[in-house]
């Protein structure tokens, strides 16, 4: 007969001891019998945040509810477990049923810690710990102006920081002297503290709480000191409790602070009962993080399989995540002096703070702190992991490559067992072994074929460096190719298209590629098409991306936005009004972008180009909010009108968005151009931004807002108009030709060898003589261009192709709308 | 009781060439995609079973190691055209209609 396994807890450690025992051919010999008490079966509660922030509970599970039983495992979510009977073995559910086992695994998580803060028991109180925690929060948001958050550690941050993107108001409230005290010293909290400080989140230290505030639901706090902070809705994220209830209440030793006490194989004192993960304690303490509690499921595994391992303890390095500023600590980050000798990096300015702690003899590294700046983090925690001798100046691991010549420890230096993706627990050996052995090379691959950075992600930096390591040591070229379809780099493809004169996708399928193309290599293909022959999108529609396809930006339910071209953001009294008048007619809703001009959304596809006729009649363009394209030049109003105006930008943005409309780039491109330092038209946040000085033009490059943004950098200083075109036509040719696909700027030169030192060279020194060339290449696109959406409104064959059904004149019914402060949004 | 009926929907020419094109069929939306090279012919429902968008229809086509498949226009989730499968993520699943082509018309398999 088989023997019974039952599991209390389907959490992040319940899961991968499943995953394990099946991998692990158990089931051949065992029944296994889940409990959860959650209603959802496991989860990803690492990233709960984007549950907040609205990835759907769906996407977060750690494998579909049919997973369970296609791998004839039985799982009974929304099911707690209520008692344990140890001497019948059984256990009772709270329904009051009860399942009899041969072994018992606890792994019960721990909840989140409320300290006993009197009125800690009104409405508008959260934790932050599960799907149903969250969805409480998000109910009570709308009630809520002002948000507090108890606890400046890890946890607490990332919930604060998801509050405050929400809308409110919010501040952190932390015991201690300084933020996550458990990682960092008091120069890298402050540093940090700053930083949270300038995206408005207001950080009280030295702060208890005594009571909260409020007649039934909470208005405020009162602390010790005597001071108040008024807040409707509070998040406690104080710490963790091992849930041991389970185990006190059939007397399992449990740790006096919390915790059920297991020893190194995972096993109580009752030699049926095991317990893993967060609700246990084991070697002293309570290991919180996600990585130790999977080795330990590991290990029962192994053990229940007559292994003899061991959990030794594991690396308690963390990096936070979402809170809009790298901050990372790893080893022992806060070694005492005579521990070690310590290396610090401070630069205000920047906002960075780097701390390294060195052995006496000054030979290894044992810990350190990194805060603003944290992209040394995965090599300075296996240089820890692995006690890796140290160079003779190690300060350079943190000071980067002056010079170009780094620390000189790379990714090559680590040892074979060195264990690259804690998540999966995944060595350097296995990843070059897919690399070079199995032929995984390229990440994508790489993943695939070992799980390694498919857990929390922050190993895949380092899988690309293996990579390219692994590429050139063996004499290859890492080449980005484009998908299966082509094995050549989009670079490649520009100069093939170019030489041979191809001029549609199909030809290049059939001359360069394999089958029958994909939604990677069409689009790419369409904006190479685009970028060198500059014919209409239209012609090549069923390779372009949607937006593309249709000229417009697919929104909820498949309508799309219109978007005019306003160049600079100038637009006349006359022209206002023929926009007000299409919205009105068509019923749009309208909105002023972010890039400065008029927005109308909520079109159906067939009326895209009767709405594109009337603007069209009336002096408007496409304003190619839908292409990978140039988008919008901002203006500020400058010298016209601006007493501090140093020229004339609206003139000079007018100009330049003119010249570089519709041409089609690898990403989209954005530019600004400001009337003085003052920078009002946020040109440095821009691919390209001209901002006026006493004695011309300066021309910054690369900027970036979105995910990851970036400040331009000045590439040339005090220009005349005309070579400050000439450089920009340079640059565009230039990254037009050059980067990957899907890459800003931004990115382009944060790959590029030489950086910004090398994009000067080429586009103001002309180091590589092809100044000319790009200039004229970018000439006979200016040349060549014409209004895309003219195009269609005027040709009855392209018209036909926007209609919901092919055959029927009917429309969606899937579009239905509500009201929405005078206007309208679609409904859900 | 089950019954099947083969329903014409519209000339081959007012479908586009390696894409898809939406049908009303009593009542349901059906994407349909021509690999216009050999000829072949696919259908699905039109709605993506990720966020429901009926949105497939305007997918782009091509193969993954040569099965035909389509990517949603919205998150770009890739599903089977021989089975409905979904290729990056297998929770969904699109339902799948045969198709075939007389007198120069497309006809559709439905319940
Ligand atoms: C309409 C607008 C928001 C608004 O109401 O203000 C907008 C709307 C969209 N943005 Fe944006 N962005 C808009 C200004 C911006 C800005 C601000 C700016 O341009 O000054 C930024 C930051 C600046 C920048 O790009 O560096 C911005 C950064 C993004 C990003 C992130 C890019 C990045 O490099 O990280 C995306 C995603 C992407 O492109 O991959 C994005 C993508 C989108 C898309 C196209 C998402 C999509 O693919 O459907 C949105 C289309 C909505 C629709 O239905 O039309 N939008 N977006 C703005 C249109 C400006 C315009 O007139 O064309
Ligand atoms: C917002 C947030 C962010 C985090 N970020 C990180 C991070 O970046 N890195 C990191 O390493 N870790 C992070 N963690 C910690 C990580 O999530 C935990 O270490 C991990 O979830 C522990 O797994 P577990 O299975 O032991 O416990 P849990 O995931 O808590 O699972 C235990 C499960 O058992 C269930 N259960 C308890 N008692 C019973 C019972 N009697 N009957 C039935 N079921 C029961 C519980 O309902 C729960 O579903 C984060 C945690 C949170 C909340
Ligand atoms: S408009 Fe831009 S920022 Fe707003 S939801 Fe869309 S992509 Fe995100
Ligand atoms: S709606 Fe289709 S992929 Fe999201």
């Amino acid at each position: 007969m088989k023997k019974k396994i039952i599991l209390i807890g389907n959490g992040m450690t319940g899961f991968r001891f499943c995953e394990k025992f099946v991998e692990s051919g158990m089931s051949a010999d065992h029944e296994l019998l889940v409990f959860g008490e959650e209603n959802t079966p496991a989860y990803d509660r690492v990233h709960l945040t984007s549950f907040y922030t609205g990835t759907t509970a769906d996407e977060l599970l750690l494998a579909p509810a049919n997973w369970y039983a296609d791998n004839q495992i039985t799982l009974k979510s929304g099911d707690r477990i209520a008692a344990i009977n140890r001497n019948e073995k059984k256990v009772i559910s709270e329904h009051g049923h009860s399942y009899s086992y041969d072994i018992l695994v606890l792994a019960t998580g721990s909840s989140a810690f409320v300290p006993p803060i009197q009125g800690v028991d009104k409405k508008g109180i959260f934790v932050y710990r599960t799907f149903d925690d969250i969805l409480a929060i998000k109910k009570y948001i709308p009630k809520a102006t002002k948000a507090a958050v108890i606890g400046g550690g890890l946890l607490g941050l990332e919930a604060a920081k998801a509050v405050m993107d929400d809308g409110l108001k919010t501040s952190i409230i932390e015991f201690a002297p300084r933020l996550m005290p458990r990682q960092l010293d008091e120069l890298g909290a402050s540093m940090l503290r700053h930083k949270l400080e300038s995206f408005d989140l207001e950080v009280l230290l030295n702060k208890s709480t005594e009571k909260i505030l409020g007649n039934g639901k909470i208005t405020g706090m009162q602390f010790t000191d005597g001071s108040v902070l008024e807040t409707d809705l509070l998040v406690i994220s104080a710490g963790i409790k091992p849930r041991d209830e389970l185990a006190r209440s059939c007397d399992l030793e449990v740790h006096p602070r919390g915790g059920i006490v297991v020893n190194s194989k995972m096993g109580t004192a009752d030699e049926s009962i095991f317990a893993i993960g967060e609700c246990v304690v084991v070697h002293g303490m309570v290991w919180g993080l996600v990585a130790p509690c999977y080795e330990m499921a590991e290990v029962l595994i192994a053990n229940l399989r007559n292994g003899q391992r061991e959990f030794l303890g594991f690396d308690l390095s963390s990096k936070l995540k979402l809170i809009g500023t790298d901050v990372a600590s790893f080893g022992h980050a806060l070694s005492e002096p005579h521990h070690g000798r310590t290396i610090v990096y401070e630069n205000k300015s920047r906002g960075v703070y780097k701390r390294l702690n060195v052995s006496l003899d000054g030979k290894y590294l044992l810990g350190g702190i990194l805060v603003g700046d944290a992209e040394e983090y995965n090599l300075l925690k296996q240089i820890v992991n692995n006690k890796i001798k140290l160079p003779e100046n190690p300060e350079d691991l943190i000071l980067g490559s002056r010079g170009g010549g780094g620390a000189g420890i790379s990714v090559s230096d680590l040892p074979d067992e060195a264990v690259i993706c804690s998540c999966e627990n995944i060595s350097k050996k296995t990843i070059l072994n897919a690399v070079e052995i199995d032929g995984a090379e390229s990440v994508p691959l790489i993943k695939k074929c070992t799980k390694s950075g498919t857990g929390c992600g922050g190993c895949v930096p380092m899988l690309d460096d293996l990579l390219t390591f692994s590429m050139k040591s063996r004499g290859k070229e890492v080449r980005k190719v484009i998908c299966e379809h082509f094995s050549y780099t989009r670079q490649e493809l520009f100069d093939l298209i170019k030489v041979d004169e191809i001029k549609t996708y199909p030809e290049l399928l059939k001359k360069y590629g394999t089958g029958y193309g994909c939604e990677v290599c069409k689009p790419v293909t369409a904006s190479l098409l685009a970028s060198i022959w500059n014919e209409v999108v239209a012609k090549h529609d069923t390779i372009q991306d949607t937006n593309d396809r249709f000229l417009a930006n697919i929104q909820q339910r498949g309508l799309y936005s219109v978007v005019p071209r306003m160049p600079a953001g100038e637009i006349t009294p006359e022209k206002l009004i023929v926009i007000g008048e299409v919205a009105r007619k068509y019923d749009l809703y309208t909105k002023i972008t972010g890039g400065q001009r008029i927005d109308m959304f909520g079109a159906r596809v067939d009326l895209l180009p009767d709405i594109w006729e009337e603007l069209i009649d009336a002096g408007f363009e496409s304003g190619h909010a839908y292409g990978k394209a140039l988008r919008t030049v901002k203006s500020c109003v400058g010298s016209t009108w601006c007493r501090f105006g140093m020229d004339d930008s609206v003139s000079f943005a007018v100009e330049i968005e003119e010249r570089y409309k519709g041409i089609r780039a690898p990403h989209k491109i954005k530019g600004g151009v400001s009337g003085c330092v003052r920078e009002c038209a946020e040109a440095r946040s821009k691919d390209f931004g001209v901002i006026a000085t006493e004695k011309g033009w300066n021309l910054f490059v690369c900027g970036n807002g979105g995910a990851n943004p970036r400040h331009a950098d000045l590439l040339a200083s005090d220009l005349d108009k005309e070579t400050v075109i000439k450089y920009i036509d340079r640059f565009i040719m230039f990254y037009i030709k050059t980067a990957e696909p899907l890459t800003r700027t931004a990115k382009w030169l944060g790959s590029m060898e030489g950086g910004l030192g090398h994009l000067r060279d080429v586009v103001v020194n002309d180091s590589l003589g092809i100044g000319e060339k790009l200039e004229a290449d970018l000439q006979k696109l200016v040349e060549t261009y014409q209004c895309e959406w003219k195009e269609v409104v005027n040709n009855p064959e392209l018209r036909k192709k926007y209609r919901h059904f092919v055959n029927s004149e009917e429309t969606d019914s899937n579009i239905k709308f509500v009201a929405l402060r005078d206007q309208k949004m679609p409904a859900k | 009781m089950e019954t099947k009926e083969w329903v014409k929907t519209a000339s081959v020419d007012k479908f586009p060439a390696n894409a898809g094109a939406c049908v009303l069929v009593n009542g349901e939306q059906i994407a349909v995609f021509n690999f216009a090279e050999e000829n072949r012919w696919y259908a699905t429902q039109n709605q993506c079973p990720h966020k429901g968008e009926m949105a497939i229809s305007r997918g782009l086509t091509g193969d993954s190691n040569g099965t035909p498949k389509v990517a949603c226009p919205f998150h770009k989730k890739s599903f089977s055209l021989e089975d409905g499968t979904c290729l990056t993520d297998e929770d969904y699943e699109l339902k799948t209609y045969p198709v075939k082509i007389e007198d120069g018309f497309v006809y559709i398999e439905i319940e």
